[in-house]
């Protein structure tokens, strides 16, 4: 029933989509306010994407196995919230999430842009749509999700369940938010380079759309990577994975665009430069969901391969690489006469220095990612790029990027002199090289670069914090999120060089005893949960100041029949007990992983004070209206 | 002689196009240094010789094969043609059972012995990685 609407909608949405297509341009060629039946047409058009998503979320809560994306993703014994979040879990799911997200923005920015031109709010708009016309087609031709199953299975395949998790319920559409974003961002500085109105004025409205992604994608990753710390088993946030990377991406390119744009608000300048970053952005998102949806990079996102699919998404992205190529040199010009001079010492020059080492961060992560791809297509050769390659190439360009952090953002528009370095930034320098000194002879990792590196970010770090008492030039927003980047930086690098880690297999009832303590396991227990059966470990750690217990759990799953860890976590401001137990084979051994993590929390806290950051300029934006 | 403009043009175009000259050059030495290959039981076998590279080796886990030490792990690899056995001390991924695919990586110590440093199962029970699936598709 619910399944047979939603793919009806579906439909009606598509034609929708068609019909928008002469208004707008008849629209575009005479009259000068724009068509009430724009607005019109755009609403019906969301709201029966609405609807079909509506529908299928029904159809999962109703376990309606007569739907073929339910039967593969949907159990009868799943908790509703997991049936819930199953709807986006999956491929079909989420693109029809794609849809809906594409759709809402479109409208969203129909109703939002008032006091912008109506040619290129048309504009915008007709580019929008021909990305949705593609993505309607998509789903419809190569992921329905509205595939009927006759006979009507009983029970359904179940969703895996690393990923029946409250983070990776929100993850998807979060970052999806961020994604669909950058295809506005896209649309728009399209189509104000063919009206020449990549202007002041157009900087200060596309802002607020760069924000909106920023946001969202700074958040999305920050899930995904909570999710990896606790989910997995391995204990780490960040692991270098392909997938991870792509969303990676998209954020460097975000992160280089939201500086320049403030180039070109203020000074009129770096025009051309901002239009390749909003075509770049949008197309990493892209090649992000096509990398990620077609099979070919394998991890926990992988759905089933399917050829047709990286085909269409290929062919899409091309075509849409080429249309921008062509409208970007057929009409771009250079609007800006050299008249506003550019000093060595200016903001203006310190953002082209930012967005250099961001571009250059964004090739390795780029590189790192698709040089295997190629090798393999070139010459079947297959190999992995691992950590080993990103920190070698990362690590010794953060130094210089720290410390011009440090210094530039106090640098004032058109001009600034020497005076900026003055004696306390000296003596700031020497204090925090003392203490990353002390701090690392202590735990006695002190090799040189590791000094450098830690010396420098708390440099970064105790100017971000004077920068508060600053009657600076930067705005709060800026410095609460560059104090954020700060405290992610020297949060990761500590928490790298001190994390110890034991893996041992134990005996229940056996211990373990290391240099400064014991791992003893008690006992097990489990329990009949609704869709899993629970084994809980009873673990006591005792290390050199105190006895901690700990329960981590073992989950069997009876469909999909597959067991999960649940590590157990205990957090405290300095650093993060993990602990986390797997069994092996059947024997009596159970695989036990014992971590120390210092600053864990401190990651997870930068992080969102990154996205305060953006939030609070948004915020000052909106007011200043 | 060119005005000043053009001046300051030319060295900013050669300084970006030197920085990019260098970061490529960068990324495709460290490229060359750290990718890790990808082999098969049967490529093990064949192999000329043997050097200390890190490497990944794919297969299915052979069935009685895992055995269970308080140090350490051990167990088979077969692509159903030839074998090769592996030693493991850390933590295994929750899908690492017998009669399923597995990648290792580590160090070869002669033919028939992998040293691990990590094990790699896929979080799908149905999950075969491609790489296997070649590798196993090939007899």
């Amino acid at each position: 029933m619910f399944s047979q609407i939603g793919y009806y909608s579906l439909i009606l949405g598509l034609f929708f989509s068609f019909l928008i297509i002469p208004i707008l341009i008849r629209n575009f060629k005479n009259t000068k306010i724009i068509d009430k039946r724009i607005f019109f047409v755009s609403f019906l058009q969301l709201f029966f994407v609405l609807i079909s998503f509506g529908g299928l979320i029904f159809s999962f809560i109703n376990s309606d196995f007569s739907n073929e994306t339910v039967f593969n993703n949907s159990h009868t014994t799943k908790p509703l919230f997991y049936k819930i979040s199953g709807t986006w879990g999956n491929h079909e799911g989420s693109l029809l999430l794609w849809l809906l997200v594409l759709t809402l923005f479109v409208f969203l920015f129909l109703i939002k842009s008032n006091n912008q031109p109506k040619k290129y709010r048309i504009l915008t708009i007709l580019f929008q749509q021909i990305i949705i016309i593609g993505f309607f087609l998509f789903v419809l031709k190569t992921s329905n999700p509205f595939n009927y199953l006759i006979p009507v299975p009983k029970e359904g395949l179940g969703l895996n369940p690393i990923l029946q998790d409250p983070a990776l319920a929100i993850h998807p559409p979060i970052l999806y938010l961020g994604y669909v974003g950058s295809s506005i961002i896209f649309s728009s500085s399209l189509s104000a380079v063919i009206l020449k109105y990549i202007s002041q004025n157009w900087a200060k409205h596309i802002k607020v759309w760069i924000l909106i992604s920023w946001i969202f994608l700074t958040i999305g990753i920050l899930l995904g990577s909570i999710w990896a710390y606790y989910e997995l088993g391995w204990g780490g946030f960040w692991f270098w994975d392909p997938v991870e990377n792509v969303s990676l991406m998209p954020w460097l390119c975000l992160t280089a665009l939201l500086h320049c744009i403030l180039v070109l608000e203020k000074k009129s300048l770096l025009t051309s430069w901002v239009v390749v970053l909003s075509i770049s952005t949008f197309v990493l998102s892209m090649s992000g969901t096509f990398l990620v949806r077609s099979g070919i990079l394998n991890s926990v996102h992988t759905f089933a391969n399917d050829p047709e699919r990286g085909v269409f998404i290929l062919v899409f992205l091309f075509s849409l690489i080429f249309l921008s190529l062509i409208i970007f040199f057929v009409f771009h010009k250079q609007t800006n006469q050299f008249s506003n001079k550019v000093n060595l010492f200016s903001k203006e020059t310190a953002i082209i220095f930012n967005n250099w080492f961001l571009m250059y961060f964004l090739s390795v992560v780029l590189i790192g990612t698709l040089y295997p791809i190629f090798l393999d297509v070139l010459t079947s050769e297959k190999i992995s790029v691992g950590p080993p390659f990103y920190h070698k190439l990362i690590v010794p360009f953060l130094i210089p990027f720290l410390i011009f952090m440090s210094v530039v953002p106090n640098l004032k528009w058109i001009k600034s002199s020497f005076k900026i370095i003055n004696f306390s930034l000296i003596l700031l320098f020497i204090f925090s090289l003392i203490i990353s000194f002390i701090i690392l002879k202590i735990n006695s990792n002190s090799t040189l670069i590791n000094t450098i590196l830690v010396s420098v970010s708390f440099y970064l770090f105790f100017i971000t914090i004077k920068d508060f008492f600053n009657k600076s030039f930067k705005t709060y927003s800026q410095k609460i999120a560059h104090f954020g980047f700060s405290l992610l930086i020297l949060s990761i690098l500590l928490n790298s060089f001190f994390s110890t880690e034991i893996i041992t297999n134990l005996k229940v009832g056996k211990k373990y005893s290391f240099t400064d303590g014991n791992i003893h396991f008690k006992k097990i227990e489990t329990f009949q949960i609704k869709n899993y059966k629970s084994i809980i470990g009873h673990f006591t750690i005792k290390d050199k100041k105190n006895i901690i217990k700990m329960k981590p759990e073992l989950r069997v799953y009876n469909q999909p029949n597959i067991v999960t860890s649940e590590a157990d976590i205990k957090s405290t401001l300095f650093y993060d007990k993990f602990l986390v137990i797997n069994l092996v084979k059947d024997s009596e051994f159970f695989n036990v992983r014992y971590q120390s993590k210092p600053f864990m929390i401190w990651i997870w806290i930068s992080a969102v004070l990154l996205a305060v950051g953006g939030i609070l300029s948004l915020t000052q934006r909106f007011n200043e209206k | 002689m060119y005005g000043k403009k053009v001046k300051l043009r030319i060295i900013f175009l050669f300084l970006v196009l030197a920085s990019i000259v260098f970061s490529i050059y960068l990324i495709l030495k460290s490229l060359e240094e750290n990718v890790v290959y990808f082999l098969s039981p049967s490529d093990i076998k064949d192999l000329k010789e043997i050097n200390t590279k890190k490497i990944r080796v794919g297969g299915m886990v052979k069935n009685q094969s895992i055995s269970v030490k308080p140090e350490a792990i051990s167990f088979v690899i077969t692509d159903f043609k030839n074998e090769i056995n592996v030693s493991y001390s850390g933590s295994v991924p929750n899908l690492f059972a017998e009669g399923k695919g597995v990648v290792a990586e580590g160090f070869l110590k002669d033919r028939n012995y992998l040293r691990a440093i990590k094990i790699l199962a896929k979080h799908d029970e149905n999950y075969m990685p491609p790489e296997v699936k070649e590798a196993l598709g090939e007899k």
